[in-house]
């Protein structure tokens, strides 16, 4: 038991004393936190919208004047031709342009309807569509305000279907609520798994693994002292990036907290077992270093953190099983935003279990004192 | 000269020689094309909804099997009373429930309000967004498809034509491989450039570099050129990826985009030896390179999120990511088929910023070790 102590003291003394790094551990998380939850946002705002008026009516400049004093649109202004107004689309100063043909309002007069032509800039496909949505939103608007302007009778109102939608657990839809306590846990294998792998493959590397291997340490005494301060600084970690959360971002923390932390301790041992393994297996920090890389954009962008699971293909999903990063992250947004409780959870805690006890079950076994 | 060459070889050994750092540089491309080109979708399939009918007549149970039969939604259960929905969602496995009142169909026949409620799990917004969506939208088609031999056809329809430019299909792989490529590029050129001189300083054998007739500057390029080589090559590697393979056009210059994609190399490797003048270590290096360069490359740079949506001092930040440009120029070239004369501002950029760099680093360098 004393020569745990001994291993876990070294290991803390080494860790304050490079103080670069100590900074680094510290503020970075939290600093992504924060950076990550104000960037990380889908909505499409600030459209540039260029207009092509060829009919120089009122009721053409009507409705480009709509496009001004809406908050999602910025109006660069009139363009005389079509040519000039590609050149927009290219050079991206414009993400639309509308284009109003010759003869707009006598058509809707005369011949009862109209048509327009909406360029969209689609490189980003799903912005576009949002845009071209939004773009046409407008212009029904202005179809239905003239129809009233024009016609005198009003036809029957006929039968409606009211849909009404509620968004529970996050009802205005913000997306820092949504990404926040995904980005939190993912934080945790950047330091559990990152770190600690590069850490026992630098002793490695520079021949310090040689002199504690010939010491009276067992097998598992060198584990669980090299692993334990990882563990106790992801859960500092935890905590402060879930004190960002609460108090910076207001995101509700609907469950029981003790779950939250039962769960990231869960979490941070799998990772520190995920790392140890890695540095069983690369002999250099470098191989290391990409080894855990690999693993991290693989678990990252399968998380579940930018799209859904759901939808992915079955071999994604597949994948996703022994995808530690997913379960974590449907734990942390169903325990905060919904106040799961731990059996609502089972199955997540079951997986999250098992993987731990492989990780590191195969880390031990694999690691030699021999050389 | 020789001896510069000769240096360069070591190098070059050294990086061959380590076959699984190899495999996983030239494999990472391979599967963040393979993940973002066909894992990644925010497409509704199958969607699991539960839904609470208290009406069971004619038109709630229409709407369901239009519903259902639509390919989006799938029934997991039918629920009995409203305080079900909270115990389902907290298992998670429910997105979206709907609920038909009582006397829906007679409301609706009788020409009054029918109401039906859309109830998201907007703990994950973008899939209760779309499902909310998509719901609402065959519940409208539906309707207006009851009600549509009542009806006049309307006057005075403006009818809007949009036309996608550029990805008129709609492809993701038209944003993410330009920030794919990117990502890349920085982590080959300038995560490997700075760890692999902080290598030298933590094992000692910068020392042995040092003391050898090598200058400062030979040791210096000696190091960054098989990285240049291997960059380059990635480069090519996921241009043409994206070409054969995921159908992105290449409208432009070949000959301009490989120039630029040089460029570009060239300030990663600058940020590269910037970083490993100042680390001393491999863990500060990777972690310096992974904080001040990938993370705000991946968020800052347009690549996943919109910049025009993040809060202004964002936007602001965002203009001093190199990839953000380096990502407008590939879009530019490739897809809108564009000259220099659209993208010379970027290049200026980028070229500006590498000299400032390179500026800096070269007067960081040390000929000793303190």
């Amino acid at each position: 038991m004393n020569r745990i102590r001994y291993i876990i003291e070294k290991e803390f003394k080494q860790i304050f004393r490079n103080k670069v790094l100590l900074r680094m551990m510290v503020a970075a998380p939290v600093l992504q936190l924060i950076l990550l939850s104000y960037a990380a946002n889908f909505e499409v705002k600030n459209l540039t919208i260029a207009v092509v008026d060829q009919d120089h009516t009122t009721y053409s400049q009507r409705l480009a004047g709509k496009f001004r004093y809406i908050d999602n649109f910025h109006f660069l202004g009139y363009i005389p031709a079509y040519k000039p107004a590609y050149r927009e689309l290219l050079s991206s100063r414009a993400d639309l342009v509308l284009v109003i043909p010759p003869h707009f309002e006598r058509d809707l007069g005369k011949e009862k309807h109209s048509s327009l032509q909406l360029l969209v800039n689609a490189i980003d496909g799903s912005k576009a569509g949002i845009a071209s949505g939004y773009a046409q939103a407008i212009i029904r608007d202005f179809d239905g305000e003239i129809k009233l302007e024009t016609s005198t009778i009003q036809p029957d109102a006929p039968a409606q279907i009211n849909i009404e939608n509620q968004y529970w657990y996050n009802p205005r839809l913000e997306y820092k609520t949504f990404m926040v306590p995904g980005i939190l846990f993912e934080l945790l294998i950047l330091v559990g798994g990152m770190i600690s792998a590069l850490n026992i493959v630098r002793e490695k590397e520079i021949g310090t693994q040689e002199q504690l291997n010939v010491t009276p340490i067992k097998k598992h005494e060198f584990i669980l002292g090299k692993l334990t301060p990882f563990v106790i600084i992801g859960l500092i970690q935890f905590t402060m990036g879930l004190l960002v959360g609460v108090f910076l971002f207001k995101i509700p923390v609907e469950g029981s907290i003790l779950l939250m932390y039962g769960f990231a301790f869960l979490f941070l041992l799998l990772c520190v077992g995920l790392g140890l393994l890695i540095s069983t297996i690369s002999e250099t920090q470098q191989q290391a270093m990409f080894a855990v890389f690999f693993c991290l954009v693989l678990f990252i962008l399968l998380s579940g953190l930018f799209s859904s699971t759901e939808n992915m293909p079955p071999w994604a999903q597949y994948v996703n099983t022994v995808n530690p990063l997913r379960y974590i992250i449907e734990v942390g947004r169903n325990v905060m935003l919904k106040g799961s409780n731990f059996q609502d959870m089972q199955s997540q805690f079951i997986a999250l279990f098992s993987m731990a006890i492989t990780l590191i079950g195969l880390a031990s076994w694999r690691y030699r004192k021999t050389v | 000269m020789k001896r510069f060459f000769a240096f360069v070889k070591k190098e070059f050994f050294h990086i061959l020689r380590d076959r699984r750092t190899l495999l996983i540089l030239f494999g990472l491309p391979f599967v963040q094309v393979l993940l973002f080109g066909f894992a990644l979708t925010n497409e509704i399939k199958n969607a699991h909804i539960a839904l609470l009918d208290f009406d069971h007549g004619q038109h709630s149970q229409q709407i369901t099997n239009r519903l259902l039969s639509s390919g989006y939604f799938q029934l997991k259960t039918n629920l009995g009373a409203y305080r079900d929905i909270e115990a389902t969602f907290r298992q998670g496995h429910v997105k979206l429930v709907i609920i038909f009142p009582p006397n829906f169909t007679n409301d609706y026949v009788h020409g009054q309000q029918a109401k039906v409620q859309l109830i998201a799990d907007a703990s994950e917004q973008n899939t209760a967004i779309s499902l909310t969506n998509y719901a609402t939208n065959i519940i409208q088609g539906y309707q207006s498809e009851v009600s549509v031999n009542e009806q006049n056809p309307v006057p005075m329809q403006i009818v809007v034509q949009p036309r996608m430019v550029f990805n008129p299909e709609l492809k993701g792989a038209f944003v993410f491989v330009p920030g794919v490529m990117a990502m890349v590029l920085l982590l080959v050129s300038a995560l490997m450039t700075s760890v692999t001189i902080a290598r030298e300083k933590e094992t000692g054998t910068m020392e042995v570099l040092m003391v050898s007739p090598l200058t400062q500057l030979q040791i210096l390029f000696g190091k960054v050129i098989p990285y240049l080589l291997m960059s380059f090559l990635n480069g090519c590697l996921i241009i043409a990826l994206g070409v054969f393979f995921l159908g992105i056009p290449l409208h432009g210059s070949l000959l301009l985009l490989l120039a630029e994609t040089l460029l570009f190399i060239f300030l990663a490797l600058s940020i590269g030896i910037l970083i490993s003048t100042i680390a001393d270590t491999q863990l500060v290096a990777m972690f310096a390179s992974l904080l001040i360069m990938l993370m705000p490359t991946i968020f800052l740079s347009g690549f996943i999120f919109p910049i025009e949506s993040m809060p202004r001092p964002l936007q602001i930040i965002s203009n001093i990511i190199p990839a953000k440009y380096f990502i407008s120029i590939v879009k530019g070239i490739m897809i809108k088929g564009v000259g220099l004369s659209y993208i010379w501002k970027e290049t200026l950029v980028l070229l500006g910023m590498s000299v400032l760099l390179t500026g800096i680093s070269l007067r960081n360098l040390k000929t000793r070790l303190s």
